[in-house]
């Protein structure tokens, strides 16, 4: 199913494609997406979207097995509480990518701004991830419990060759793992956190990430690879337990 | 058992605002639409606009939009203005019925001049012109019941009041003005009254400033500018903002980038590691101006005469978007905002919390 979204209110816009979906419909091109919130919301099972323009808030929100490709910049609050699917994105991306999200992958080929991946949790096998191809704003993977957070800061814009990791990376993080490529300062790090190499082991865990990342945007997995990665990880699940207990 | 139908309403002021750095003028129809892109940011108690460059005919008078809640105060506040002012031009602010507009004010607008004598009576000695004007401002909002300036700066205007911004534009007829910067402001009213006062942009002289947060610092900040002349009468917080510019920038004689080192500056463990020359200013800074440091989350955009300049707090706690293509610069709060009035821009980003975007017009111009 093809739309035109050029002036259609996020409402009707998000009901049509409810509808579709409901009838049946599994494959939709919208196109002067501009704005209107709230795509792909809620939706389950096996649906795929290609998004063309700059959908608006909440993106993909409650999303449960759906793939959508966003040929362009995604606003604030893509994959909030997102349970499954897989959610591409061309361009950059706003604050709060992932929030709460609990399953599924985020593919970004470029910058993300702030609080990405906060509240991100897993259980048992639902690891939700996330991969940035550029930069991140500050409070990278806040509070975050579970999952997995991939930061390569090379394929977005170039801002006075400033890190790719922006301040109070993992704030209250008590569960999940952030891989920074190139490293990062300790102290931009949340209390408590120190930046390790990663282990072989790691860099298995994330490779069929960073693979699925390379064939989505058609680019050289060695060349990503062709360089160090740290790790960032709490050292305990309960690393604030006597914060309020003392 | 009660039954609701409780629906949220989903919320967040929206800001949008151009600036042709080369000086061409736009009909107000082209921010009208960047703004209701942003419809849903607001709820319909607050909209408006501020835009330059719009009145080259009267562009050595101030302007001053006034609005009164009855002809008492009005005639109140035009007695007032008699006194203080020359007034060369007054007029009803032209307006075009909408029925999605009610309890509208009284709307006039005077291009005025200081009357010099009138210094070292009702007003201080030795002010000069946008002193007095602010003095003028000041006393009007303050003792004259139901009356408030709520736009003073020369060849610019601020337009709001309660509505939607597009019916506000349309209740204004924003399209027969044309500028060079426009800002517009959705307003999503939290803690203070949604009134015709209290909608976006607040201004002062050619100072104006539309914004997306709470200024939690509100009574510091007010408190601080009371030792200097300026008084708080609208009842929204962001009003402390159009006043701490006008100290700031004007009176104290601080560069832009300055000022916002001052309404938003580094933390202390930043601070620490800077070089010595960065360190020294940015400890002086907030050291000499801690009571005009803007605490909570804050996107605003601030105009005047020379500029549009975007700023967020220093953890980002708000949103903000900007673009340029050729000789304009755009900011929103939201990327769609800027892409429905100019879908193809040669770069966009989110510009980093803390650090302001600063759009001058080119030299020469304006």
């Amino acid at each position: 199913m093809e739309i035109n979204a050029k002036g259609i209110y996020y409402r009707d816009l998000n009901k049509m494609i409810r509808e579709a979906v409901a009838g049946g419909e599994r494959s939709f091109v919208l196109r002067n997406i501009n704005g209107q919130r709230y795509i792909g919301d809620g939706i389950e099972g096996k649906v795929k979207m290609d998004l063309y323009g700059t959908p608006g808030q909440d993106m993909a929100a409650f999303m449960k097995g759906p793939e959508i490709v966003v040929h362009g910049n995604a606003q604030d609050g893509v994959g909030n509480t997102m349970d499954d699917g897989k959610i591409t994105i061309t361009g950059m991306a706003g604050d709060i990518v992932g929030y709460g999200m609990r399953g599924g992958r985020i593919y970004i080929q470029g910058d993300v701004g702030y609080r990405v991946g906060i509240h991100m949790k897993a259980y048992k096998d639902k690891i939700p991830a996330i991969v940035i191809g550029g930069k991140a704003g500050d409070f990278l993977g806040e509070y975050m419990a579970g999952g997995v957070i991939i930061l390569l800061g090379m394929f977005g814009e170039d801002r006075n060759g400033r890190p790719a990791a922006g301040d109070f990376l993992g704030t209250g993080m008590h569960g999940g793992a952030i891989y920074v490529r190139g490293g990062v300062d300790e102290h931009m790090l949340g209390k408590g956190l120190k930046p390790e190499e990663a282990t072989p082991e790691d860099m298995k865990t994330i490779r069929p990430y960073l693979k699925e990342f390379c064939q989505v945007f058609g680019l050289d997995l060695n060349g990503i690879l062709d360089g160090s990665f740290s790790k960032i990880a709490p050292a305990t699940h309960r690393p604030y337990g006597n914060m309020y207990a003392y | 058992m009660q039954s609701w139908n409780y629906q949220k309403d989903i919320s967040g002021c929206g800001l949008s605002g151009l600036i042709n750095k080369d000086g061409t003028r736009v009909g107000g129809e082209v921010i009208v639409r960047s703004i209701a892109t942003q419809h849903d940011r607001g709820n319909g108690l607050g909209g408006g606009f501020a835009a330059y460059g719009i009145y080259p005919d009267f562009a050595d008078h101030y302007a001053l939009h006034i609005m009164c809640d009855d002809r008492a105060s009005l005639a109140a506040a035009e007695s007032f203005l008699k006194e203080a002012v020359y007034i060369a031009h007054q007029e009803r602010i032209p307006i075009r019925l909408n029925p999605k507009i009610t309890n509208v004010p009284i709307l006039n607008r005077y291009f005025v001049k200081p009357r010099a004598e009138m210094e070292g009576t009702t007003f201080d000695k030795g002010l000069s012109e946008d002193d007095f004007m602010v003095q003028v401002v000041m006393k009007i909002n303050m003792d004259i019941q139901g009356a408030f300036v709520f736009s003073s700066g020369k060849n610019m205007g601020a337009f709001k009041g309660v509505g939607y911004p597009e019916d506000i534009a349309d209740f204004y007829r924003l399209e027969d003005y044309s500028g060079y910067i426009w800002t517009a402001h959705n307003r999503f009213p939290t803690n203070t009254p949604g009134w015709w006062g209290g909608a976006h942009p607040f201004t002062i002289l050619d100072w104006s400033i539309v914004h997306n947060g709470e200024i939690s610092s509100y009574g510091i900040n007010k408190r601080y500018l009371e030792m200097f002349g300026y008084h708080c009468t609208l009842l929204t917080d962001t009003e402390v903002v159009a006043y701490l510019l006008d100290l700031l920038i004007r009176k104290h004689g601080l560069a832009v980038d300055v000022a916002c080192l001052a309404l938003a500056p580094p933390f202390w463990k930043e601070i620490d590691r800077m070089d010595e020359d960065r360190r020294k200013l940015c400890k002086a800074i907030r050291m000499v101006y801690g009571s005009a440091l803007l605490n909570g989350p804050f996107a605003i955009l601030f105009a005047y005469n020379g500029g549009l300049v975007g700023l967020n707090d220093r953890i980002k706690l708000r949103p903000l978007v900007a673009a340029t293509k050729g000789e304009t610069v755009y900011m929103a709060s939201e990327e769609s905002a800027i892409r429905e009035i100019c879908p193809d821009p040669e770069r966009v980003w989110a510009p980093k919390a803390g650090d302001p975007v600063i759009a001058h017009l080119n030299p020469g111009i304006g």
